[in-house]
């Protein structure tokens, strides 16, 4: 088939198109050059080394860096897991349920934390958790996470769940299944792709978040964001490059598997 | 069904209503255990809406439903002896067919093994043994309907209900697949309650019809009886094709009513009870018989408009002089004379052949 348009004849198409990939990209392939500079400075390469690397599992910030770390993935995990059941009940009350009157509310009510910026809810998290008296550390990073996860894995579930016609749940309850056994053996593995993706996509967004994590964490809890901006504070050291190639490389990763899960298909 | 059979499924003034619109209108009809029964009806006249009823998944706004005479209003699909084979099949896309066709099994309770042992008995009896291991989505459209059959059948409901199953397939398969259904039906001897909008469909395959229009049933009874003797205007016109040709009664006496009909021409034939006033003849096509001189029995004179070839019959349309149309069927063969457009004939039928309807 012909294309309608054919970009390729507007005039500045390939220098635009470069400049915006050049834009886009640039900055993550200088981190990711640099970071195995065998350099103290960051702008000048003194050859091919690993010694940034090494430095950030064994040098003299390897402590603090670990420690965030193994915040941050646990946080990630749990935000995420906690975040993606939620994502799962909503869904299916909104979507299978038939129509009740607070369904359209309910459908704003969950997806708009991704429209408010980020920075109101920061500022609204810390508010309340301190109007509740709870003292900010490792729970309550925890908590806003879970919170500001539920819209991320609950949008591709409910993309899955709305092209699944009622009839599968309908033909399993006619074939002598109780509702909770259509729902874990029919409607279910049918989620599955998008129950995978959306619990990616929200590890992704509790791992990387700096904003609303730097307002609700307490003196000395620190996730790997917010170690890295503190490290950067006293000036940016070749190992911070190392920790955001590896932190890149983890995205890049669980991106990947979100997008293939999404498309994969368990009914071939 | 000459014996005394048992009613397997008992709808009872069902009545349904979706807020202020009444989808069913106190339809009341029994099912015999072993029965091919037909729901026939054109779209939009109720016919699903009854089936989810005895299905569970919609529930009886007024009135009763019985299988094998237990109240089953309150059961949940689960609990009712009865599947279903769905329009659009309803398989299970991320099982195998062979998982499919155990579903009902396993969730009754049987162990793995007696579950795939009795789903392969049943794949075998569709024929779709050898491809147990594939998904839904490798097959075609009359194979996916054929998993579908197996699937309800496995759990050898008590009655096993049938939305269109065959609407999707093309002609040629459809054909095979009525033969094969009809087939299954008596081997397995579950009751099958079948809904279709194709009439020629209902008449070749049910052992009885009901016949139903917006909401409420119009005929209940053997394909041949309601093709025959069609209680009204609806069903004569629904069922085949008829010539409805409208009258006047003038008189009724023993049972004989004397109908004039436009252009003059009256013609005596069998009055149902209340007859009197106007009402409507009708005659189906395959009945009639032109010829050129005035015949025995019943004659009316009429002009030749047009032939139409149809394969098997030629159907020749014709004008009664200041009164109605009528088309005539006649068989395509060597045997038969046909009349070219224009010429003076008569219509020939027996007095039998017509059926007296009042509304
Ligand atoms: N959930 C519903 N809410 C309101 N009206 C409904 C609902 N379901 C069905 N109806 C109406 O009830 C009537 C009967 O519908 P039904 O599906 O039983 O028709 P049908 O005889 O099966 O037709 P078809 O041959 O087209 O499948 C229709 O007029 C339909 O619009
Ligand atoms: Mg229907």
């Amino acid at each position: 088939m012909k294309p309608a348009t054919n970009v390729r004849a507007y005039r500045g198409f390939f220098g635009i198109t470069l400049l915006c990939l050049f834009i886009l990209y640039a900055p993550l392939v200088v981190v990711t050059v640099y970071s195995f500079n065998d350099s103290r400075s960051i702008t000048v390469w003194e050859g091919m080394s690993l010694r940034w690397y090494a430095d950030v599992f064994v040098g003299p910030e390897s402590g603090k860096f670990k420690e965030a770390a193994f915040n941050s993935f646990t946080i990630a995990l749990v935000a995420a897991t906690v975040a993606t059941a939620i994502a799962v009940t909503s869904a299916t009350a909104i979507v299978r349920a038939g129509r009740f009157r607070l369904r359209m509310p309910s459908l704003g009510l969950i997806t708009l934390p991704i429209m408010v910026p980020e920075i109101v809810l920061a500022v609204a998290t810390l508010i309340f958790f301190n109007s509740i008296g709870i003292s900010r550390g490792y729970l309550t990073i925890l908590i806003a996470h879970i919170a500001f996860c539920i819209p991320f894995a609950y949008l591709p579930v409910q993309a899955r769940m709305q092209g699944l016609e009622d009839t599968f749940e309908q033909a399993a309850m006619d074939l002598y299944a109780t509702r909770f056994q259509a729902f874990r053996r029919v409607l279910l593995p049918l989620m599955i792709p998008g129950i995978i993706s959306g619990f990616l996509l929200a590890f992704i967004v509790s791992l990387d978040d700096f904003i609303i994590t730097n307002f609700v964490k307490g003196a000395g809890v620190e996730t790997l964001p917010t170690a890295i901006f503190g490290s950067v504070k006293q000036g940016i050291k070749p190992n911070i490059m190392a920790i955001s190639t590896m932190l890149l490389g983890v995205s890049v990763i669980m991106v990947a598997i979100s997008y293939f899960a999404a498309k994969w298909d368990n009914t071939k | 069904m000459s014996q005394v059979a048992e009613i397997a499924v008992d709808v009872q003034n069902a009545v349904k209503r979706y807020g202020d619109f009444t989808a069913l209108k106190s339809i009341s009809l029994g099912v015999y255990h072993n029965e091919f029964f037909t729901l026939l009806g054109p779209s939009g006249c109720g016919k699903t809406t009854l089936l989810r009823m005895i299905a569970g998944f919609e529930d009886v706004t007024e009135g009763a439903i019985f299988l094998f005479g237990t109240e089953i209003d309150a059961l949940p699909p689960n609990k009712r002896p009865v599947n279903t084979v769905f329009q659009n099949y309803a398989l299970f896309p991320h099982m195998t067919v062979l998982e499919n066709a155990s579903f009902g099994l396993e969730m009754l309770g049987k162990s793995r093994a007696e579950a795939k042992a009795r789903a392969g008995e049943m794949l075998e009896l569709v024929q779709l043994s050898q491809f147990a291991s594939r998904k839904p989505a490798q097959l075609s459209g009359g194979q996916q309907q054929r998993v579908a059959l197996a699937r309800a059948l496995a759990p050898s409901p008590k009655v096993l209900l049938l939305d269109e199953p065959l609407s999707a397939l093309d002609l040629k398969l459809r054909k095979a697949m009525q033969i094969e259904l009809k087939h299954i039906q008596r081997e397995t001897g579950i009751t099958f309650i079948f809904v279709t909008h194709d009439q020629e469909e209902a008449l070749t395959m049910s052992d009885r019809i009901a016949v139903m229009s917006a909401g409420e049933l119009q005929q209940l009874g053997a394909p041949r009886e309601i093709y025959e003797h069609p209680q009204n205007r609806f069903v004569a016109d629904f069922i085949g094709e008829t010539n409805l040709i409208e009258v006047t009664i003038s008189e009724v006496a023993d049972g004989r009513a004397k109908c004039r009909i436009g252009g003059g021409h009256v013609i005596e034939c069998d009055a149902p009870g209340q007859a009197s006033g106007s009402a409507c003849l009708s005659v189906r096509p395959e009945r009639m018989v032109l010829s050129a001189g005035n015949a025995s029995g019943i004659a009316v004179p009429a002009r030749v408009v047009e032939n139409i070839f149809v394969g098997t019959d030629i159907a020749t349309w014709l004008k009664v002089d200041g009164g109605p149309e009528i088309s005539v069927r006649i068989s395509n063969s060597a045997r038969s004379t046909i009349f070219e457009p224009g010429a003076n004939v008569f219509v020939n039928f027996e007095a039998g052949a017509a059926r007296l309807l009042m509304d």
